[in-house]
């Protein structure tokens, strides 16, 4: 299988001294859709910067499908779509022309430029957008033009960072089957995202990372198998009893009406529902409280706070 | 790869002079205001008791100046306003992903810039034809002094704006450096008329060079030898377009 990116020994430290990036090894597959995750100032950002050029690297090395961003800094540049986190459009320039610069940007003419934006805007569905500038458009048709804007020279490799952030859930489960359709036409695509259910629905493989290291890679369905417990949520008949000890369970949150607890992996629920029987506890519903890649993703990203502070 | 950097170059200079034609109310009406302003104060007001200058009625001799004065603000604060706008607003990012190579990006906001600096310079001349009856000496090398010109302030342009914090740091280079340099470079007079140390002071002054060519090509006459101010405006737009280019490469500002 072809490799659609390698980093190697990436590494970025800034002027003042502070390492963003510690010496990363990476390697995402052609076709694959790959997300990136991790806490806020963890590296993520810094990483794509390094990828598509925005940041200079300190050292380590760039492959893109083959490509050395050193040595072949062009190719590499070509296969590159990127949709950052903030917007960032001329604020004067009507949609269609946003588009159709970018393409000549990576060469293409004018003519075709043209077709490629009309069908990006089409694919978006922004194409009664096409003469409006961005300051007169929606956040979520600013979120699409982004990634009209990433797709009108057809890359290889789509990074999209964040590319749902502050939209609503329509045009989110629009973008969501957006990615699909285009990762299913042969575009590789890393995600990184704060919305874990999004990767765990979009994506096959995962690095988690953490102060600047990756802590935990692998396909998705590998790492959910780690999680070591769920925590559900129980919606609870009023007037329970006052208090409620549960022998092999851990309570997270109780009340009068709801009850939080923490299950470990292989442990059965129906030995939880016989207990709460026993105290005359009355379960009207039930569910997760987050999804299982966030609550793995959570444990791990405390296991590196504690280290951080112990260290 | 050539024939892509070519059509990118092309798209550069497309949105430049879409953008400066997009807010002509802004970029083209303001020089030709100006310049009329001058022509009708300076050369024909004041111009009038003045009489003569350098074998010239004082209108003629001032045309050439007031031009070249309309081609220095408009081809640098083309290239510094848009330059800065695209780092403002990060939007430089989408060139900067892209594999435009750095010279072509440095060619094509020059070549915006020239292009915003040539048209109001054409405007600033067919205007002054209601004012005097001018006739281009040496079409040549007044097109030649023109260009470089232009060349040389977008090209500074683009290191202010390279170099700019904020909106105000994109005025301070014009407002301090640059007016008073073009008032004392020779728009309104020749420096026969200074005494000998400000004579002396002047020749350190680049625009002095770039309205005195000018002057040559239009008029014929100049207080300086055409070889001499156009070997002076070459090495200046040589050297600032190289360090343009090297701040470019080297991502100052721009890549962190």
């Amino acid at each position: 299988m072809q490799k659609a990116l390698e980093l190697k020994q990436l590494r970025k430290t800034y002027e003042g001294g502070f390492e963003a990036v510690k010496g990363i090894d990476l390697t995402v597959e052609a076709g694959d859709f790959f997300a990136l995750l991790g806490p806020n100032g963890a590296g993520k950002s810094t990483t794509i910067g390094l990828i598509s050029s925005l940041i200079t690297k300190t050292s380590g090395e760039i492959e893109v499908f083959g490509h050395n961003t050193d040595t072949e800094t062009e190719a590499a540049k070509r296969c590159i779509g990127l949709v950052p986190q903030e917007f960032n459009f001329n604020s004067f320039e009507p949609a269609l022309e946003i588009l159709i610069h970018q393409a000549g940007f990576y060469g293409i003419h004018r003519h075709e430029a043209r077709e490629r934006a009309e069908h990006c805007l089409d694919m978006l569905d922004l194409q009664d957008k096409r003469k409006t500038v961005p300051m007169k458009l929606s956040g979520g048709m600013k979120r699409r033009l982004m990634i009209a804007r990433a797709m009108v020279h057809a890359p290889r490799l789509l990074i999209l960072d964040e590319p749902t952030a502050g939209v609503d859930i329509e045009i989110r489960r629009a973008t969501w089957d957006l990615l699909q359709k285009l990762n299913e036409a042969g575009t590789t695509i890393i995600l990184t995202t704060h919305y874990l259910e999004e990767a765990e629905s979009l994506c096959r493989n995962v690095a988690i990372i953490d102060h600047g290291e990756i802590v935990e890679r692998g396909q998705v369905s590998d790492l959910l198998s780690k999680a070591m417990a769920e925590t559900f949520v129980f919606d609870l008949q009023q007037h329970a009893v006052k208090k409620l000890q549960l022998s092999a369970y851990k309570i997270n949150q109780y009340s009068e009406s709801r009850l939080e607890v923490e299950v470990p992996r292989g442990q059965s629920l129906n030995a939880l529902f016989a207990e709460l029987q026993t105290f005359g506890v009355e379960v009207l519903s039930m569910r997760n409280k987050t999804n299982r890649l966030e609550e793995f993703f959570l444990r791990l990203v405390a296991r590196g706070k504690q280290r951080a502070a112990h260290a | 790869m050539l024939n892509a950097n070519w059509v990118a170059f092309q798209t550069i200079v497309v949105r430049e002079i879409m953008r400066f034609v997009r807010i002509w109310v802004q970029t083209l009406t303001p020089p030709v205001i100006n310049a009329v302003l001058y022509f009708i104060i300076f050369g024909s007001l004041i111009g009038s008791r003045i009489g003569d200058m350098g074998g010239h009625t004082y209108m003629e001799y001032i045309v050439p100046g007031v031009v070249m004065m309309g081609v220095i603000v408009n081809s640098y604060s083309n290239v510094v306003s848009s330059f800065f706008s695209a780092r403002y607003q990060h939007f430089i990012e989408e060139l900067l992903i892209s594999p435009v190579h750095n010279l072509t990006i440095l060619i094509g906001y020059i070549t915006g810039g020239v292009c915003r600096g040539l048209l109001v310079g054409a405007l600033v001349l067919c205007v002054s034809l209601a004012f005097t009856d001018l006739q281009v000496r040496y079409w040549f090398a007044t097109l030649v002094f023109t260009v470089l010109t232009a060349m040389l302030f977008a090209a500074l342009g683009l290191i202010n704006a390279i170099y700019a914090r904020n909106f105000d740091d994109i005025s301070i280079v014009p407002n301090f450096i640059l007016t008073p340099l073009t008032y004392f470079g020779g728009v309104f007079y020749s420096i026969s008329l200074l005494p000998p140390l400000w004579q002396t002071l002047s020749k350190f002054n680049p625009v002095f060079y770039i309205i005195n060519g000018f002057r040559y090509g239009v008029l014929g006459t100049a207080d300086v030898s055409l070889w001499h101010a156009f070997v002076v405006v070459s090495v200046f737009t040589l050297a600032a377009m190289a360090l343009a280019l090297s701040l470019l490469n080297r991502g100052t500002r721009l890549k962190s």
